[in-house]
């Protein structure tokens, strides 16, 4: 097994590793009660509604998109991590077809794994500071280094194939 | 004319009863029930599914306007009652398809798996057995519900569900296990996988697998810049104005608001489905690139099921897209593709089992 080749099997499998985790943790200590919460919000600011009090409806509704927001973030870290690993040990296995040196492998290599890495964190991160230019950077760099991997190794395979 | 592989490795690696034969069965079977599932449910529930929530929406709305607060509550239950239909029917669906995934993948890391042969059986055994019973435990939740349960809140379909996910788990430990152990400098000869050949076949997989895959993440990037936070901000807005329609009782602007919120959820639907199922079918096509050499059919074939494969695979998720603008004619078409795929993924398995039968036949050269 090339070194290239390593990096993406090894990473592939700490990173759905750590994405299990990560989701386990999330849907024992946290999930349910958010989905209580959202439900119970969107509800509630109907309820309000019908006894016509509209600011607390209008406060149910507000929190019920915040809930939604952070929820809609966390379930997609927990499934991105893990399909990133996926495709991570997939191409690892067949790393070896890329038409490259094995150096430019190891960089296309390394470029997946960080930025597989980064782009759920990014996405994570903007739940606490809620659109932060840091978060979405993070993620918009995170998502432009696993593009720009892909599009290496579905070159790579061409070249190979060619 | 057959190709049957001709590596020694391979045809050792494909034995009777071996780990590896079973995740490849296995693995492919659980993908296409699970596609075939989620072709029926997109036909038969989804469109059903998501019209009576909206009607239930429209009637807590018009109980909100007629002061109703009780039966406010009891639409709510209701829509509760047919998210979760929705939800379980989706879950059971992508958890299916992703045990599939997972026993392939799996088939693949065998030669890295120091494990006695029999123990390899075992743990294949409890992986296709938990991919299994996962989503029909998943499936029952809805139906079973809390009836005849010694719990509050768990019912016997969780507790199904959860003990396939548990054997799922022990199955993954005992992989992660034996590659702890060839890590170590253990070995074992049997459960090689063939990767030297490099047919047409295999190469078109793993290229069209990879552009797939390019494609989807591209179009996620573009959704997350440039749909996501308007479609969230939307959703926001037109519940704000569903309620001060209701508390104005004015029923054309509830109506109003609640077409709003039928669109953008079907607009959210279709975009994250697109998403998800390029993706999917890209690292299935990766995956089933390696399966390739245990396919005995003539390489004409082989080659009709790859292209079928990945015409089906860029079909689907093009007019899952198109549903918005061209409605139900691009639904159908879309579920044709995803018919396409399934076909494929049938003439592959029944290449397979061809493979193994001559194999145990000792047809297949090398094999015994």
């Amino acid at each position: 097994m090339t070194r290239s080749a390593k990096i993406l099997i090894c990473g592939g499998i700490a990173l759905a590793a750590f994405g299990m985790l990560y989701g386990l943790h999330y849907a024992v200590f946290i999930e349910h009660q958010t989905l209580d919460r959202m439900g119970g919000a969107l509800a509630d600011g109907f309820v309000h509604t019908a006894q016509r009090r509209m600011p607390e409806a209008r406060a149910a509704i507000d929190a019920y998109g915040w809930t939604k927001y952070n929820y809609v973030r966390q379930v997609d870290v927990h499934s991105h991590w893990i399909g990133l690993a996926m495709l991570m040990i997939v191409t690892g296995a067949a790393f070896e077809r890329v038409g490259f040196s094995e150096r430019w492998r190891r960089w296309i290599a390394l470029a997946l794994l960080s930025g597989s890495i980064l782009f759920p964190f990014g996405v994570i991160v903007q739940t606490a500071t809620h659109g932060g230019t840091f978060a979405s950077g993070l993620a918009v760099a995170g998502s432009a280094l696993v593009t720009g991997a892909l599009a290496a190794c579905a070159i790579g395979f061409l070249r190979q194939s060619s | 004319m057959a190709t049957p592989a001709t590596s020694r490795d391979a045809a050792l690696g494909f034995a009777p009863m071996s780990a590896s034969r079973l995740l490849v069965f296995g693995g492919i079977a659980l993908v296409l029930g699970g596609m075939l599932f989620g072709d029926i449910f997109a036909v038969f529930v989804l469109h059903q599914n998501g019209g009576r929530t909206g009607e239930t929406l429209l009637a807590a709305a018009h109980a909100a306007a007629a002061q109703d607060p009780e039966s406010v509550r009891n639409a709510f239950t209701s829509i509760g009652s047919l998210l979760e239909d929705r939800g379980t029917k989706v879950d059971a669906h992508v958890h299916m398809t992703d045990a599939g995934y997972l026993a392939l993948l799996l088939a693949l890391v065998q030669p890295y798996v120091a494990l006695p042969p029999q123990r390899k059986r075992r743990l294949a055994q409890f992986l296709v057995t938990g991919g299994v019973l996962l989503p029909l435990g998943i499936f029952l939740i809805h139906y079973v519900g809390l009836a005849y349960s010694p719990l509050r809140v768990i019912g016997w379909a969780s507790v199904l569900a959860d003990s396939a996910g548990a054997l799922l788990i022990v199955a993954l430990l005992g992989e992660l296990w034996g590659f702890v152990r060839w890590l170590r400098g253990e070995r074992t000869e049997a459960d090689k996988i063939a990767t030297e050949e490099n047919s047409w076949s295999r190469r078109a997989l793993l290229g069209g697998g990879t552009v797939l895959v390019l494609l989807g993440f591209l179009y996620g990037s573009w959704y997350a810049a440039f749909d996501l936070y308007p479609h969230e901000a939307q959703e926001t807005r037109i519940l704000h104005s569903l309620a001060n329609s209701a508390a104005d009782r004015d029923d054309v602007g509830i109506s109003r608001a609640v077409n709003q919120y039928g669109g953008l959820a079907a607009a959210r639907a279709v975009s994250i489905a697109a998403h998800s199922h390029i993706i999917e079918f890209g690292v299935l096509a990766m995956l089933l690139s390696f399966v390739q050499p245990y396919i005995l059919l003539s390489e004409r074939w082989k080659r009709r099921w790859v292209i079928i494969l990945l015409a089906g695979s860029l079909t689907l998720p093009i007019f899952v897209l198109g549903e918005l603008k061209f409605g139900l004619v691009a639904g159908g078409i879309a579920d044709f593709g995803g018919l396409l795929v399934i076909v494929a993924l049938a003439g592959m398995l029944a290449g397979v089992l061809r493979y193994s039968g001559s194999g145990d036949a000792g047809i297949v050269q090398g094999v015994r």
